[in-house]
């Protein structure tokens, strides 16, 4: 099941494509990226996620039905550059964002008592936003993207401009969140930030889609069988055969590249053979980054 | 409550509750009252100072025939002037007043001369001539063989009227104006046209600031990804159009409160105390005026109310909201394209603020012909009318013509917002770019 599927999406914008068919799901209660370097399309395609602007062509649809205006109820979007009403008081400002999202004025003031409290904040209700520090400023923007309880989290470029503790901060809530259901989607242009959050990505460039999937298979799909071998002594120079190359070597470790065709057991018993001494073996996977820089450069 | 309705009260609630929306709003009137106290105050303080004047009359006749004027005192001396003049000051006077020796006294033209402590109001020098007239002719007319009576008989007045002013007869077509009606009539035009010209700037230029301010705190993004672009723009054009209305309002109310009670505290006539002169003297003028071309206090009253207000208040309502809408939905266009200086914003607004200004020159013309060809294209013309209608409403409009403009404002503003929510909702998503009139036109066609 898919909280968001992306059929063909095409958007055109006066003298070019920022989206160029693009397809992909979001599968529900995951945590998915949204990568691509500045420029890629990713805000074009928010803009249309979020209803803000409508695709040319294509089809999107969220929580099993056709994105529509009360779709944006259930979306939950904090954009990339920041911005609150500076002289309005928080309470007030949160309570008219929330009442914009669909939620009575109840239901607001319940939700907002409880986050203000969660991030220990209750006395900022009648403090005017720009009384405030801009890490507060940062929990009051991130309380008003969460504060409907979204169906679907979309965060652009979240933990630019954040300071390490409202990182970490605002990285538990979101696993919370997460945990109790709501899907996330983390747009970014800082791949290695994602590896380590994300379970299930989507690389756009130029406007098209580069790869979809899991992380673990697309790292899997484009590793290049690369191992890591640490040892003790010296290491003999007559190991390059049509099985193994070796990549690059210190005085340490060596990183050796096996044939299609081969397996890592092979390399293993051909070193056992040769006498090294051997400290440690492992895979060397791909970044997200590496891959992303390939996969461009084809 | 609608999304459109929560912007519209967050738009109108956070002006009206800041404090200077309640210092301009409240000040304002007062600024007014106390412009009517002090001109009045001072305009008596200029009345109630004495003069003492000495009188050196070479020719000997003025004893006779005395001058006379409230504020001065005239006090005759035989001393030459040469010796006069270095003795005035130390004597106490304030004056000297020198008629020279003229060979022939039925001449109709004297130069006379004075000598001043202090430099003369044109008011007081004007008002001596007259005074110094006033005897001089009462003078020649003893010496020459014209009787008294017969020369009161031969002032003469003539006094124009419109027949049909005091008329009851409604089968006669025509107009029923007095030629004060015109003199009231202008000075209303003028008031509410300039009152149209501040509404559009101010106001405006209020819904361009804060489209602005959304655009660059970039909290546009959040808002619009919950209401349609357009909603948000029509949302804060409501609500600063009813905070504008809100203080209009209280204006209206208070204004005429405050001319009141700054009258009765100093007992000056708010109208009278403008032209710079005292109560007395404008209750004089007034006698004379009234003598001399059957004006009064009364009269002007009466005009005021004979004024079609059923008319004149209704359609300067229509045509503040109307002229509001065209111009700051303008503004709100220029507001979402620009970057993020000034600079760029004034650039753009100066095309927009040239069909004010012309309006605003055009008044005199309208008035002066109120039914003239200029008058009916300005009054028609949506960028012109809502300064130039209300400027033609107290001079009894046909109501065919009322009604036409006020058909192609209110379809002016449907297009004048349309037109802006096209570019506004390009433009709050534009970023760095240089904005030029040719690029605004692109944004129209955009699809979005």
């Amino acid at each position: 099941m898919s909280i968001l599927s992306l059929r063909n999406v095409v958007k055109q914008y006066h003298n070019h494509r920022a989206v160029d068919g693009v397809s992909f799901d979001i599968p529900d209660g995951s945590i998915f990226g949204l990568l691509g370097p500045n420029g890629a399309g990713k805000t074009s395609l928010i803009r249309i996620i979020t209803t803000i602007t409508g695709a040319d062509s294509g089809e999107v649809f969220f929580d099993g039905e056709k994105i529509n205006a009360n779709s944006s109820q259930k979306i939950g979007y904090m954009p990339e550059e920041r911005g609150l009403y500076k002289t309005m008081k928080v309470g007030e400002q949160l309570l008219y964002l929330a009442q914009l999202r669909g939620m009575t004025e109840k239901e607001a003031k319940d939700s907002i008592r409880y986050w203000l409290e969660k991030f220990n904040n209750t006395g900022w209700w009648d403090k005017k936003i720009e009384e405030l520090s801009k890490g507060m400023q940062q929990k009051i923007q991130f309380i008003a993207t969460v504060m409907h309880k979204p169906k679907l989290l979309i965060l652009d470029e979240p933990f630019t401009g954040l300071d390490p503790l409202n990182t970490n901060l605002i990285k538990e809530e979101i696993h919370a969140m997460n945990s109790e259901g709501t899907s996330i989607v983390f747009s970014t242009h800082r791949m290695e930030q994602v590896e380590e959050i994300c379970k299930d990505i989507v690389l756009i460039n130029q406007g098209k889609k580069v790869i979809e999937g899991k992380v673990d298979e697309i790292k899997e799909t484009y590793k290049d069988n690369l191992y890591r071998i640490e040892f003790d002594g010296s290491f003999p120079q007559d190991l390059n055969s049509s099985s193994f190359t070796i990549k690059s070597d210190t005085d340490k470790d060596v990183i050796i590249q096996v044939a299609p065709g081969h397996d890592s057991n092979e390399l293993l018993s051909a070193l056992i053979q040769k006498g090294i001494r051997i400290k440690s073996f492992t895979e060397v996977l791909p970044t997200l980054n590496e891959i992303f820089i390939k996969q461009v450069e084809n | 409550m609608s999304k459109l309705g929560l912007i519209v009260r967050r738009e109108y609630l956070t002006r009206v509750k800041k404090k200077s929306f309640l210092l301009a709003t409240f000040l304002t009137p007062l600024a007014f009252g106390l412009i009517v106290f002090l001109s009045g105050y001072f305009a008596s303080q200029m009345g109630n100072t004495e003069q003492k004047v000495l009188v050196v009359d070479d020719n000997n006749i003025l004893k006779n025939y005395p001058l006379e004027s409230k504020g001065k005192t005239f006090e005759y001396t035989a001393v030459d002037v040469a010796d006069a003049k270095k003795t005035y000051i130390d004597d106490g006077y304030d004056m000297i007043l020198h008629i020279p020796t003229f060979e022939d006294l039925s001449q109709s033209k004297f130069n006379i001369d004075y000598y001043a402590k202090e430099k003369q109001g044109i008011a007081s020098l004007e008002g001596m001539e007259s005074i110094v007239s006033k005897s001089l002719r009462s003078y020649k007319l003893e010496q020459s063989d014209i009787d008294k009576e017969q020369y009161d008989k031969l002032k003469t007045n003539v006094i124009l009227e419109n027949a049909l002013l005091n008329s009851n007869d409604e089968s006669i077509e025509g107009d029923r104006s007095s030629k004060f009606s015109s003199g009231i009539a202008s000075g209303l035009s003028y008031v509410m046209g300039f009152l149209m010209y501040m509404v559009i700037f101010i106001f405006g230029g209020l819904v361009m600031r804060s489209v602005m301010e959304e655009k660059l705190n970039r909290i546009v993004e959040v808002i619009v990804s919950t209401v349609k672009p357009f909603q948000l723009m029509l949302g804060k054009l409501l609500g600063v159009g009813a905070v504008g209305l809100t203080q209009l309002l209280i204006w209206l109310i208070l204004i005429p409160i405050i001319a009141v009670i700054a009258t009765t505290i100093l007992g000056v006539d708010a109208s009278t105390s403008m032209g710079g002169v005292d109560a007395e003297q404008a209750a004089e003028l007034m006698k004379t005026m009234e003598e001399e071309q059957g004006f009064s206090i009364q009269s002007i009253i009466a005009e005021v109310q004979s004024l079609n207000w059923l008319l004149i208040l209704p359609a300067f309502l229509i045509y503040f909201v109307g002229g509001y809408f065209i111009y700051s939905s303008m503004f709100a266009a220029i507001g979402s394209s620009i970057s993020d200086d000034m600079g760029e914003a004034q650039q753009l607004m100066l095309p927009l603020s040239i069909p004010v200004i012309i309006a605003l020159i055009m008044i005199p013309a309208v008035i002066g012909n109120p039914n003239g060809p200029l008058a009916i294209f300005g009054s028609m013309f949506p960028l012109l009318s809502p300064i130039l209608m209300p400027a033609r409403l107290p001079f009894d409009p046909p109501i065919w013509q009322v009604l036409i403009s006020i058909v192609i404002l209110v379809l002016s503003v449907i297009f004048f917002v349309w037109l802006a929510g096209r570019i506004y909702r390009v433009g709050i998503f534009m970023r760095g770019k240089k904005i030029t009139f040719k690029e605004l036109a692109k944004w129209l066609r955009y699809n979005y």
